[in-house]
């Protein structure tokens, strides 16, 4: 058996990429899978943690943040088709309706 | 040993599709390299023995949720995007961001090798040939302990369906 910071050190990489995904990149779409990247990090972690304490609960959480990310992909998406049916873009800076 | 090529493996793939996938600009190949770095999480759910889970995320991920993002970035016209360059000054406060958070992470990684017992470096666990049958076990654990929010998930997951069709739905003039 491997030691637990190897996964961690790979969730938190996998993470700190999706950060960057979702602070520097401008198209909305790649922004929400910069934040599927990131649950996925924290799936990692989880199912880890299930191995190493011999728990399958982790594993029973990992499964319900998949389930929470189709949901959230699924919403997101009809939000920016929506937005684009209404304003031709899916740029985050072009999004400005609530701005005063 | 065998345990950890396979790891470092699945791990480097994992990272660098990650790393191709935020710096692309089309798309298309961002989805691409993402859905790479989801399988190869999927070999590392395998390598921890959890079977189950590597099929739901094959099947739900790169089969589902992926697919609907290619969906989307086929309705959407992304040639304008293609051809802006992004903020610099996003790119900075990016950098400081994650290196702040990573600096955090890993000054709380390398403390808590330092606690009595084991801390974070758990090496013991259960041998292979001695663990359960995994979907068993995540059946047994699904049903019983965890049945309300199994019950609650499937009412979010109706709400997103009944939200995520309301809104992409084509308003028509009768409205």
């Amino acid at each position: 058996m491997m030691p637990a910071s190897y996964y961690l050190f790979l969730s938190l990489a996998l993470f700190l990429i999706g950060a960057i995904g979702v602070i520097t990149r401008r198209n909305v779409i790649v922004v929400l899978m910069s934040i599927e990247l990131i649950l996925n990090a924290v799936n990692i972690n989880l199912v880890a943690f299930s191995r190493i304490f011999g728990d399958v609960a982790g594993q029973v959480f990992a499964l319900f943040i998949i389930a929470d990310a189709a949901a959230e992909a699924a919403v997101g998406l009809g939000i920016i088709i929506a937005f684009f049916r209404n304003r031709e873009t899916v740029l985050a800076d072009e999004m400005d309706l609530l701005k005063w | 040993m065998l345990d950890k090529v396979i790891f470092f493996f699945f791990a480097g793939v994992a990272i660098l599709s990650a790393a191709l996938m935020v710096t692309r600009r089309n798309a298309i190949h961002s989805a691409i390299f993402l859905i790479t770095a989801l399988m190869a999480t999927a070999g590392i759910f395998l390598q921890l023995r959890a079977e189950f889970l590597f099929v739901t995320q094959i099947i739900l991920y790169v089969g589902g949720i992926m697919v609907l993002f290619i969906f989307v970035i086929m309705l959407v016209r992304l040639d304008v995007a293609l051809h802006q360059i992004r903020f610099r000054l996003q790119r900075l406060v990016a950098l400081l961001v994650v290196v702040a958070l990573g600096a955090e992470v890993s000054v709380m990684f390398w403390v808590a090798r330092k606690i009595p017992g084991d801390g974070l470096l758990i090496r013991g666990s259960a041998p292979v040939d001695k663990l359960p049958p995994n979907t068993e076990a995540l059946a047994k654990s699904l049903f019983s302990s965890y049945l309300l929010p199994f019950e609650i998930a499937s009412v979010l997951l109706l709400v997103a369906m009944v939200g995520a069709v309301v809104m992409a739905k084509k308003r028509t003039d009768a409205q």
